[in-house]
């Protein structure tokens, strides 16, 4: 992490104010805090600017959320660049691309997409591609180590990559097809690869009052059964929330 | 009250106490860079680490850790704090270690060296050599106004700037960015910062990283002589050192006076200084048609000795201006009260302030420091941010304490603080006149110079009396009616009688067309002498009063003689001198007596003790340096008595530019960039 600007002003969009829809949900958020206390929102705030924003802070972004929380510009500069999370400069437009670079993806070939990245999108990490589309930068664990290595792109994930079925998400994000999120090899979820290895044994699950014999306890993959006790999956298999 | 055991020295603290003041009351010297008296604590520079015997046992934060949340002893012993021990030492040179990792050992050109925080630190808690091979990291310099000059690379991060300006200034503009190593101090993309009170930033700054841009590599401290005085750029008096290299005044410091300026001083104070080189009068001049002649003092004495001689004693009158010490203004009205003059006036703004109504009816009766135990506060017809802005920090810090109700009339304005507009003038002020008892306890009525210096200012004041009778400002043991000043000279001015006796002109008088023959002006710049009567100047700098001259006498900025002030609350002050007058020019006391022999009336002292002691004779209250002899809070019903109807005109500050206010800030360079930057942003807002 180096230095955190603005972006130049030949970049910066001249003017920036929320949607009456993100308007709204701000006054909502906003209420959520007491009197008085208003400046709580500025992240939540913030994220929601980025977003309308096209993925990036623009200044005059980071001074409608001062105007609107009345705070001090300095001080929603302070919170903007502290947190990497808000990223200052123009993304690609299709896709920025953030690479898990934390040792399990590391050591799980995360180099590879980091090749990709380079190789595809631009050398340096958070410099757009010549085409505007593309952008890329190394983050820290966002949680999904047992798929390694994995990317987020917007609010997706794209886990179990190579070099190849990484091209290949890239790739729908430029067609317009992007891939489904989530593993890009045949496994649910974080399932154990080719269905469950353990307690595979029917004879398990025999009942020694007798009667039916249930099977073998759910995977995330199947979906709940019905009238079954509460530590099971309530939400019934299917894909992932986008 | 709690037990300590602080070194082997046992101490009775009260537990609202953090560690770090319960070791100093103990005696023990603790070193901090972010931990300042009059800043919120944040405790991160790690540099104030103590040890608590059967604490935790790790080092502790001594500045953000209370008395009160020491975990008892089991057998009830009182607790004991290390303040040298092994540990601490350790710890500390720990501390010391990590912040020189990236610190630049650029000392030899550093302002700050020699009076750095760090610098000394280092030399009790560092150590000689380095463990670290890397790069030290490398700071982009900020552009945070032409007051402050920014070496980034020296920054602690200490963060004592950002509180000062969010807390104390109340203009947020610094803030920190990035964080980690990678955090850096700035403002809002590297603006100008607009506080009247910035350049404290660089006294508070414990490394070289804010230093003064004006005294950048102009001096080291070692080769300064200090000489602490009284600062005569507001009539709060704030108490401030003066450092002297040879004759010249190389800088001027804020010293600590709890009971005026805490330790801050305004920029205006502190930055004045190249006005004391530029722009002097260092000898006599007569003029000789439309040119001023330089002379000698014998001749423009001549000079003046024939006009006089030639004029009545009623066409003959003499103004004092805003920076004037108390003994020059005493020894001319003692001259004019010979040459039998009756028009003499310090008031040239053409206040309505009369020293015949009591000392209560021109002081800041409550006080400064008073305003800290106030419930309630009403402006009226002042901008206090930029007529006193250290009176309007104290202000803020009381405010930001909670339950101050504050009310302005008069001009709206961005004060640093929430307050209720209640109205811009005289009938707005006339509804509170039989206004039934607010429930407050203690109240200031601060009625400020632009509700006073006007046609109808001795209604205005009057009717501000009644008001604040009629609400119960005035109790026993408490006075709320409170006269802010903008002259420093004014209060000395109105308690020695310096207006106009019986028979006499008022400034606004004498300075019209005709009504005079000869007016001695001792340095009034503030206003506008008709031509036909013979001025002469007596003062520093070649203002609007030298212009308007046709004998100039020079004489002695505040830095370069002794003189008593009385500020505004009425606390009499003497400032020092630190250098001398330029060329010919010579203490305004002696030009007077000087004078007084060349007109056939030599006052009867040679010496500034005699006069001084004449002083105390005829006013013996100005004997009481540093203290305060308070008015009668009776002469304020007799002023609400008067009566009187004010007009309708709205109010108005008298200061609309804080950085020129006077003939020194005038012909200060850094001041006039100063203004034209101030300007230049109100210009950008009106757009």
């Amino acid at each position: 992490m180096a230095n955190r600007r603005l972006a130049d002003a030949h970049l910066q969009p001249k003017e920036f104010s929320f949607t009456a829809e993100n308007r709204a949900w701000a006054d909502k958020v906003i209420a959520r805090y007491p009197e008085g206390r208003q400046a709580s929102a500025v992240i939540p705030l913030l994220w929601r600017a980025q977003e309308q924003a096209g993925g990036w802070l623009p200044q005059k972004a980071i001074e409608h959320v001062a105007d609107f929380l009345g705070m001090a510009k300095i001080r929603v500069l302070e919170v903007a660049t502290f947190y990497t999370m808000f990223l200052l400069s123009p993304v690609g437009k299709k896709a920025h691309v953030q690479v898990c670079g934390t040792t399990p993806c590391r050591l799980r070939g995360a180099d590879a997409l980091f090749e990709v990245c380079a190789r595809k999108i631009h050398p340096e990490p958070l410099h757009v591609s010549g085409d505007g589309n593309y952008s890329w930068e190394e983050v820290e664990c966002l949680g999904a180590c047992v798929n390694a290595p994995m990317v987020l792109i917007w609010n997706d994930t794209y886990e179990d990559l190579t070099a190849e079925s990484f091209e290949k998400v890239l790739d729908g994000f430029a067609n317009g097809k992007p891939a489904k999120p989530g593993p890009q090899i045949e496994r649910h979820f974080s399932a154990p690869v080719g269905g469950a290895t353990t307690l595979t044994d029917p004879s398990l699950y025999v009942r020694p009052s007798g009667g039916d014999n249930p099977g073998p306890a759910l995977t995330d993959a199947d979906a709940k059964k019905a009238a079954a006790p509460a530590n099971v999956r309530e939400t019934p298999a299917g894909q992932p929330s986008t | 009250m709690t037990k300590l055991i602080v070194d082997g020295t046992e101490i009775d603290v009260p537990p609202e106490y953090t560690l770090l003041q319960a070791c100093e009351a103990a005696g023990a010297e603790i070193p901090r860079f972010c931990f300042h008296e009059r800043l919120s604590i944040a405790g991160n520079c790690r540099m104030c680490l103590i040890e608590v015997v059967g604490g935790p046992p790790k080092p502790q934060a001594s500045c953000a850790m209370n008395v009160r949340d020491l975990m008892p002893n089991k057998d009830g012993s009182p607790k004991v704090l290390l303040t040298r021990s092994p540990m601490v030492k350790k710890a500390r040179e720990g501390v010391m270690e990590f912040l020189l990792i990236n610190h630049p050992l650029d000392c030899p050109i550093c302002d700050q060296g020699g009076e750095c925080d760090l610098q000394d630190q280092a030399m009790a808690y560092g150590v000689d050599n380095t463990r670290y091979h890397e790069n030290k990291r490398a700071v982009e310099d900020k552009y945070i106004g032409i007051l402050v000059k920014t070496i980034m690379n020296r920054c602690i991060h200490c963060t004592r700037c950002v509180r000062f300006a969010t807390e104390v200034a109340g203009v947020p503009e610094l803030g920190a960015i990035g964080r980690g190593e990678d955090m850096e101090i700035t403002t809002y993309l590297e603006s100008a910062m607009t506080s009247e009170l910035q350049g404290n930033v660089v006294d508070l700054c414990p490394v070289g990283a804010l230093t003064s841009k004006p005294y950048a590599f102009a001096a080291r401290p070692w080769e300064l002589n200090k000489t602490e005085s009284i600062d005569v750029m507001d009539a709060l008096g704030s108490a401030i050192r003066v450092d002297t290299r040879g004759r010249e005044v190389m800088r001027i410091l804020p010293r600590v006076n709890d009971d005026v300026n805490e330790e801050w001083i305004s920029d205006k104070t502190r930055h004045v200084v190249d006005g004391l080189r530029t722009q002097r009068l260092d000898q006599p001049y007569i003029r000789e048609g439309a040119r001023l002649r330089p002379a000698s003092w014998p001749e423009a004495f001549a000079a003046i000795a024939v006009k006089v001689k030639g004029a009545k004693a009623d066409r003959i009158g003499a103004i004092a201006g805003d920076l004037a010490a108390v003994e020059e203004m005493f020894a001319l009205k003692e001259l004019m009260d010979r040459l039998g003059a009756a028009s003499i006036d310090c008031r040239q703004d053409g206040a309505a302030l009369d020293p015949a109504l009591g000392r209560a009816s021109y002081l800041f009766n409550a006080t400064i420091a008073g305003i800290e135990q106030a419930d309630g506060l009403m402006i009226i017809g002042a901008n206090p941010r930029k007529e006193a802005p250290v009176l309007n920090a104290r202000i803020r810090k009381r405010w930001r304490t909670g339950n101050l109700k504050i009310g302005l009339i008069g001009e709206k304005a961005d004060l640093t603080y929430d307050y209720a507009y209640l109205g811009a003038g005289p009938e707005t002020l006339a509804e509170f006149a039989s206004h039934a008892p607010a429930k407050l306890e203690r109240q200031v009525w601060l009625i400020g110079q632009g509700a006073l210096a006007r046609p109808d200012g001795a209604a205005v004041l009057s009717l501000a009396a009644k008001a604040a009778a009629s609400v119960g400002a005035i109790k026993d043991g408490w006075n709320g009616f409170s006269v802010l000043h903008t002259a420093a000279a004014r209060v000395g001015a109105l308690d020695i009688g310096f207006v106009p006796a019986a028979g006499g002109r008022s400034a606004t008088d004498m300075a019209k067309a005709g009504a005079l023959d000869v007016l001695f002006n001792l340095g009034a710049d503030e206003i506008d002498i008709a031509p036909g009567a013979f001025v002469v100047y007596i003062g520093t700098h070649g203002d609007a009063g030298a212009h308007r001259a046709d004998v100039i006498l020079p004489g002695a900025a505040y830095t370069e003689k002794s003189g008593i002030y009385v500020n505004t609350e009425g606390r009499v002050q003497m400032a020092a001198r630190a250098s001398f007058p330029p060329g010919d020019a010579r203490e305004d006391w002696a030009i007077v007596r000087a004078l007084s022999d060349a007109l056939g009336q030599r006052l009867a002292y040679d010496s500034l003790g005699q006069l001084r002691a004449a002083l105390f004779a005829a006013h013996p209250h100005l004997a009481r340096i540093d203290e305060i002899a308070p008015g009668n809070a009776a002469d304020i019903e007799k002023l609400a008595a008067r009566g009187g109807t004010p007009d309708k005109t709205p109010f108005h500050s008298p200061v609309t530019d804080f950085y020129l206010t006077n003939p020194i800030a005038r012909a200060s360079p850094i001041m006039g960039e100063c203004s034209a930057l101030a300007r230049g942003e109100r210009a950008v807002a009106a757009e």
